[in-house]
């Protein structure tokens, strides 16, 4: 418990530094966040610039409502994950809504399938992100290295029950990314993705 | 010399392959999919009931219920040996409960995916704060003269995000201009961070921030003292663990600075001279550019100039202080006398060089030849001298040799020279 009040020390004071109007918290704010926003808005957009707008569009949105963010419902960059998520579903539901009205190609059965794989796979990215790294580290081996347990459990210095443990768990916590994406797409509060990892 | 020059320690005692613990299990039965040449994402795995080969020759391993349900994660992954994987997917059959998690450990997988590289265009942080700030006008903002500042702390900090754990010891040489020509001094990617951290240190220690040096004594506040003394007294030689402070240490520079509120006229001393803050912020902003671009070469990565309005910014410091080091040059018999040295009063307009500056972040300086105290004048006008931006801060920055400088030049040759000397000599570790 001690140790999750340290992070959640500097929310509250990165919160009160933005609501009293201090430019150089927004500049800490975008140099820890920048690469976490503009990463799940592009694995969602699946386009550069639109990534940009976004990333844009979210620290705007939290610099002109600092008092949005509630440290009690969690950390800061949850929060800050999970309305970069809503932004850029919404967007890409918007876009996607526009280019059929104008007639183009595919149907809105086709568009929600398509913004909904997106959501997972952003979701996925963040809960790979956010869980902990010996499990990160164990998946990394042995799905890109392809290293197989055994040796997972060499190159990280651990049993081998406990490689094939920390294995199964992290791909516990990434299949939550499915279970938030079958939720409503508009529901309120964080998706579970978002919460479960953080 | 030789505490920065190499200092490898390994990595991880690089662990080869080890088939110690190899039982039955790692027989050559093992059947990952890809692994023989196929596509480098390994599929999830198919069970080998649908997949068309033959059947494994392999007896299924016998495994107790909590050895089979550990193995799930590892058999997802296609990274368990063949018989333990016949055997899991022998016990799907008969526990509901595993064959749903499978399914689930199954999908999970088809969701890894490499992460994007994540070069953010430079520039967006600018855009981004900048669009942020019209919409919500700062009732605290960071002052003008220390957004250089913030801008280069910013891309340096980006440029290290990125760079590999090895790189942070490629080899670096600190170049400068000293009073017997060029010097140089060899480090490591994390030994120019730990002299930034030093350096900048100067500023935090006079916005009564916490000095970096800690119990370190340092005989100076010269950037080269507290470097070579931050070096020498750490325990070990810097790695990557010294980005941290010194990132820390910038944000509450900037963050602190918004506070001053005396339009940075504080003087901050770098030993042997001061600077009032505002200048010492562009100071440690070229400086910061500077050794960006030292490290930048050192591993490879482009990096390109501050933007204009910020390397104008530098480039007006820097003419600002050449009369100053022109008159200390003169004094230690560096540079020719002036034709009426004493001559001219402060404030008195004086014999002038035309610093013609090209390119983004260019314009005019008229640098006072005979007094820092003169005022630059275009009616006294003897020289003219042209350069680019970015060749100007090379030679300021000691990069490029004074006789070297690409410069178009018009006028006194000696005035010229010094001149150039000069800015070259505002160059130092």
């Amino acid at each position: 418990m001690a140790k999750r009040n340290i992070p959640l020390r500097w929310d509250r004071k990165m919160q009160q530094r933005l609501a009293r109007g201090e430019a150089a918290a927004l500049g800490e704010l975008y140099d820890r966040y920048a690469s976490l926003v503009h990463g799940l808005a592009h694995r969602v957009l699946a386009d550069e610039r639109a990534a940009d707008r976004l990333t844009r569009d979210v620290f705007a949105h939290v610099w002109e409502h600092p008092d949005a963010y509630d440290p009690r419902q969690g950390p800061l960059r949850t929060w800050i994950a999970t309305l970069t998520h809503r932004f850029a579903v919404q967007r890409l539901r918007a876009t996607g809504t526009a280019a059929l009205a104008r007639g183009g190609p595919g149907t809105a059965e086709e568009l929600e399938t398509r913004v909904r794989q997106a959501a997972v796979a952003a979701r996925a990215d963040y809960i790979v992100q956010s869980m902990p790294a010996p499990l990160r580290a164990a998946l990394e081996l042995a799905y890109f290295q392809r290293r197989d347990y055994r040796q997972t459990a060499a190159d990280l210095g651990v049993t081998e029950d406990e490689a094939r443990r920390r294995l199964r768990l992290g791909l516990q916590l990434l299949s939550t990314a499915r279970d938030a994406a079958t939720a409503a797409p508009e529901s309120p509060g964080a998706p579970p993705g978002y919460g479960g990892a953080a | 010399m030789t505490a920065y020059d190499e200092d490898e320690t390994g990595g991880n005692g690089g662990n080869g392959e080890d088939d110690a613990t190899g039982g039955p299990a790692d027989g050559p039965g093992d059947a990952r999919p890809g692994s023989f040449g196929g596509p480098r994402i390994p599929l999830p795995r198919v069970s080998v009931e649908d997949s068309g080969r033959p059947l494994p020759e392999v007896a299924p391993a016998a495994l107790e219920h909590h050895v089979l349900t550990s193995l799930l994660g590892a058999w997802a992954l296609a990274a368990c040996s063949a018989q333990e994987a016949a055997a899991v997917e022998d016990h799907l059959g008969e526990c509901d409960a595993c064959a749903d998690e499978a399914l689930r450990l199954r999908e999970a997988v088809t969701l890894l995916q490499r992460p994007e590289s994540l070069d953010l265009d430079p520039g967006l942080r600018t855009r981004v704060l900048d669009g942020c700030l019209e919409r919500r006008p700062p009732r605290i903002p960071v002052p003008e003269w220390a957004a250089p500042y913030d801008a280069e702390t910013a891309r340096l900090d980006a440029l290290l995000q990125d760079i590999g754990d090895s790189d942070w010891h490629a080899p670096v040489r600190l170049r400068w201009f000293g009073e017997d020509g060029p010097a140089s001094r060899r480090t490591t990617v994390a030994g120019v961070i730990a002299h930034l951290l030093a350096v900048d240190g100067a500023v935090a220690v006079a916005l009564g921030l916490t000095d970096p040096l800690g119990d370190i004594t340092a005989s100076s506040r010269a950037p080269a003292v507290r470097t070579e003394a931050y070096w020498r007294g750490s325990h070990a030689p810097p790695t990557r663990l010294v980005r941290a402070p010194w990132r820390e240490q910038s944000h509450d520079i900037v963050r602190t600075v918004s506070f001053t509120g005396d339009a940075g006229g504080m003087p901050v001393s770098y030993g042997d001279f001061e600077l009032p803050l505002r200048d010492a912020m562009l100071d440690r902003a070229f400086e910061c550019w500077v050794h960006a671009e030292d490290i930048a070469d050192a591993v490879d990565y482009p990096y390109e100039p501050p933007s204009a309005r910020h390397l104008n910014g530098m480039i007006d410091l820097a003419a600002r202080m050449l009369p100053g080091v022109l008159a200390a040059r003169r004094r230690a018999g560096l540079a020719a006398p002036g034709v009426r040295p004493h001559l001219v009063p402060a404030g008195k307009p004086g014999r002038s060089l035309r610093l013609e500056i090209e390119g983004s972040g260019g314009g005019e300086w008229l640098i006072p030849l005979d007094s820092p105290g003169a005022v630059g004048s275009a009616e006294h006008e003897v020289a003219h001298v042209a350069l680019d931006g970015v060749e100007f801060c090379r030679l300021a920055a000691g990069h490029v040799p004074p006789a070297e400088a690409a410069a178009g030049q018009v006028g006194d040759r000696e005035a010229i020279r010094d001149v150039l000397f000069a800015a070259a000599g505002l160059s130092r570790m």
